[in-house]
């Protein structure tokens, strides 16, 4: 652990931020007594996907796109073809492309919350936030006799939600299934019989792993009501009906008391309702409703959100876990940061449901697979990532070139609430302390972990640097910072 | 016997390389039987702990932090890997190499549709390292040992070669192992 002092105050960097995916730093700076005077998580990363994907044909987009985020390129790839659906006039899809399309998605919510969950999170749920980071880790789970059956389950729902991206995408990364109009393959029946012999055991994984996330929470109510949470507004794609729909809705916007700021709005119309602030002091854009403005109108998104914002989850057991869930609150939205975890672990066990209905569908053997109609020029796409709503939007010319494109990825809609987290938890645990022990910083790491933040995503055009310089300038140019060690 | 160390880092990569990585699936609790993890995103070492006989680098270099971690595992490991499209040749991030990067800023914080800036600001601050005026593969900034291509390569691609180098046989990847895309 080092400090340093600079002018007037002394530093702390924790850099990488680890166990998430993706690069982003948290720097904290104190006073001579150590108190906080800010905590700030930063994206370090620039890539600039918006301006140079101008000028390439649209049916390129759902692949190229999707490198962006290795972590959920099937949300990237799902929310450009469901955009291009539009460009070609093909979003009414047939029944197999949607289905497959959404067996994909489920495939993708099942893997992505296994891995946030066992890989990543786990270390801290079962060995304490301040255990020895030589430990803290998966293989130290997979390592603990205690736990090592739960390391190898996380694994194996990991792989099964992997292999359903490969049957619908054609690869675990990176696939190219979905095309405008459609989907380039159905799910054959060898395949669809692989996935059938796994599904209940995955659907039992799902509710021990819910059940865990669960019990954490209820045990340590106390402790987590006020780490790192605060009241927020949240935001969440849903049915027509109000139920929970990761592939396709409208958006439905409440305060934290639940009132609807607004719904079922057509997402085409988003510009209207949501604007990105940019503000001096930071280099991230800070999404926000325009009806509220700036200041009050800041969201959370992602599986807290999702389950707050809906009305009802439209399989069984989901929807029973997220009664429970809710009953914590009053019905009332649930405000608490590692509550994420719970409602993250409610979504996982409704994915499992979801594949299994589907699976048993006959759709997925169908052999009619593109639509097209009257084409546009400009379109929308979104989806629910794992990690929260997905906005794609682009123009095309009579060339078949993107002209326009804006993204506003889900991890930057939670950069204010993150931000909120490490400012309370440093707050918390770290002001005014006379030492400031590794366990401590990781108590911050945690409360970040919470939001399953990808920052791979929000690299993509995010971060901003004083100049530009040459690779030979570059090298000799450190930047005052200092390491945890 | 203390086991050889392996060590990772994502540059300007998308993790996808990574991700491969796991899809090892439950190969990895046989790769942590030849081998200890060092500094690495899927654990909470953040510098270093000592020599590693191989390190694996996702990404290329975009930024000038980019090129210090990269140098810095250099310094570190005997066997320096690109692994992917992106460490290997700079991959989709490398295609704004053809663009002024002033243009990608101004997309990104001021004309962008969504952007809401009434000072026209762009922000700026020490903490974020200074941007590179292109991206560079890997090999082009330090000396790398074995490419491994694809977008990502696959995970058999990474496990074969990963168990060749750490248990001393030749590294023969099949045909079919070695694919771009
Ligand atoms: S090579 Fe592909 S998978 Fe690997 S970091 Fe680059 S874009 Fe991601």
């Amino acid at each position: 652990m080092t400090t340093t002092a600079t002018i007037g105050t002394k530093k702390i960097t924790i850099d990488p931020v680890t166990r998430v995916e993706g690069h982003g730093r948290v720097t904290i700076h104190l006073d001579e007594e150590n108190n906080v005077q800010q905590a700030r998580m930063h994206i370090i990363e620039f890539r600039g996907f918006e301006r140079f994907i101008l000028g390439r044909p649209y049916w390129e987009v759902p692949v190229l796109v999707q490198r962006l985020c290795g972590i959920c390129p099937v949300s990237h790839h799902l929310a450009a073809a469901k955009t291009m659906d539009r460009i070609v006039g093909g979003e009414n899809l047939t029944p197999t492309a949607e289905k497959m399309r959404r067996l994909m998605h489920y495939g993708q919510f099942f893997q992505s919350h296994a891995l946030h969950f066992f890989h990543l999170c786990s270390p801290d749920l079962l060995f304490g936030f301040d255990a020895d980071p030589a430990i803290r880790n998966v293989i130290g789970v997979a390592k603990d006799e205690r736990y090592a059956d739960l390391a190898v389950q996380g694994v194996m729902m990991r792989k099964f939600g992997q292999e359903i991206i490969k049957a619908t995408a054609g690869k675990k990364i990176h696939g190219t299934g979905a095309i405008p109009g459609g989907i380039n393959k159905n799910l054959s029946i060898q395949e669809r019989d692989m996935f059938l012999k796994d599904i209940d055991q995955m659907v039992e994984w799902s509710r021990q792993a819910l059940n865990l996330a669960k019990n954490y929470t209820v045990e340590h109510l106390e402790d987590l009501a006020s780490f790192g949470s605060f009241d927020s507004n949240h935001l969440s794609l849903v049915r027509e009906d109000g139920a929970m729909d990761i592939y396709h809705g409208n958006l439905r916007a409440i305060d934290a008391q639940g009132e609807p700021i607004f719904d079922q709005v057509d997402y085409q119309d988003y510009t209207d309702y949501i604007a990105e602030e940019v503000r001096p002091w930071s280099y991230m854009k800070f999404p926000f409703i325009k009806s509220l403005g700036p200041e009050e109108g800041w969201y959370r998104v992602g599986p807290l959100a999702r389950v707050n914002a809906c009305d009802f989850i439209d399989t069984p057991e989901a929807e029973a876990a997220r009664k429970e869930f809710m009953a914590v609150t009053e019905d009332k939205p649930n405000n608490i940061t590692m509550a994420y975890h719970w409602a993250r672990m409610i979504e996982t066990l409704h994915a499992a449901e979801k594949i299994k209905e589907l699976l048993n569908d006959p759709d997925l053997q169908g052999t009619d697979l593109v639509t097209k109609g009257e084409r546009r020029h400009e379109a929308v796409g979104l989806v629910e990532a794992p990690r929260g709503t997905l906005f794609h939007h682009y123009q095309v010319d009579d060339n078949d070139q993107v002209t326009m494109a804006n993204l506003i990825v889900s991890t930057t809609s939670n950069n204010v609430p993150m931000n909120r987290a490490v400012e309370k938890v440093a707050e918390e645990y770290i002001s005014g302390k006379p030492e400031i022990t590794e366990g401590l910083l990781n108590h911050i790491e945690v409360a970040i972990r919470a939001y399953d933040p990808c920052l791979s995503c929000a690299t993509h055009a995010m971060g901003q640097m004083p100049l530009i310089v040459e690779l030979h300038d570059a090298c000799g140019n450190v930047v005052d910072k200092k390491t945890r060690d | 016997m203390t086991k050889p160390k392996v060590a990772t880092t994502s540059l300007a990569g998308c993790f996808g390389c990574h991700m491969s990585l796991l899809d090892i699936d439950d190969r990895i609790l046989k790769l942590v039987e030849l081998v200890d993890f060092d500094k690495s995103p899927v654990d909470d070492i953040k510098t270093f702990t000592g020599r590693c006989a191989v390190g694996l680098v996702e990404g290329g270099c975009a930024n000038e932090e980019n090129v210090h971690v990269l140098q810095d595992f250099r310094n570190h490991c005997d066997i320096l890997i690109s692994m992917g499209d992106c460490a290997t040749m700079g991959g989709i991030p490398a295609m704004r190499n053809t663009i002024p990067l002033q243009e990608c800023l101004d997309v990104a914080y001021k004309t962008g549709v969504t952007v809401y800036n009434p000072d026209n600001v762009v922000p700026n601050d020490p903490d974020i390292p200074l941007l590179l005026d292109r991206v560079y593969p890997c090999h082009e900034v330090v000396k790398i040992d074995y490419h491994l291509p694809g977008c990502p390569p696959s995970a058999d691609t990474l496990w074969e070669a990963l168990v060749a180098l750490l248990t001393d046989k030749p590294m023969e990847l099949p045909y079919e192992l070695i694919k771009y895309d």
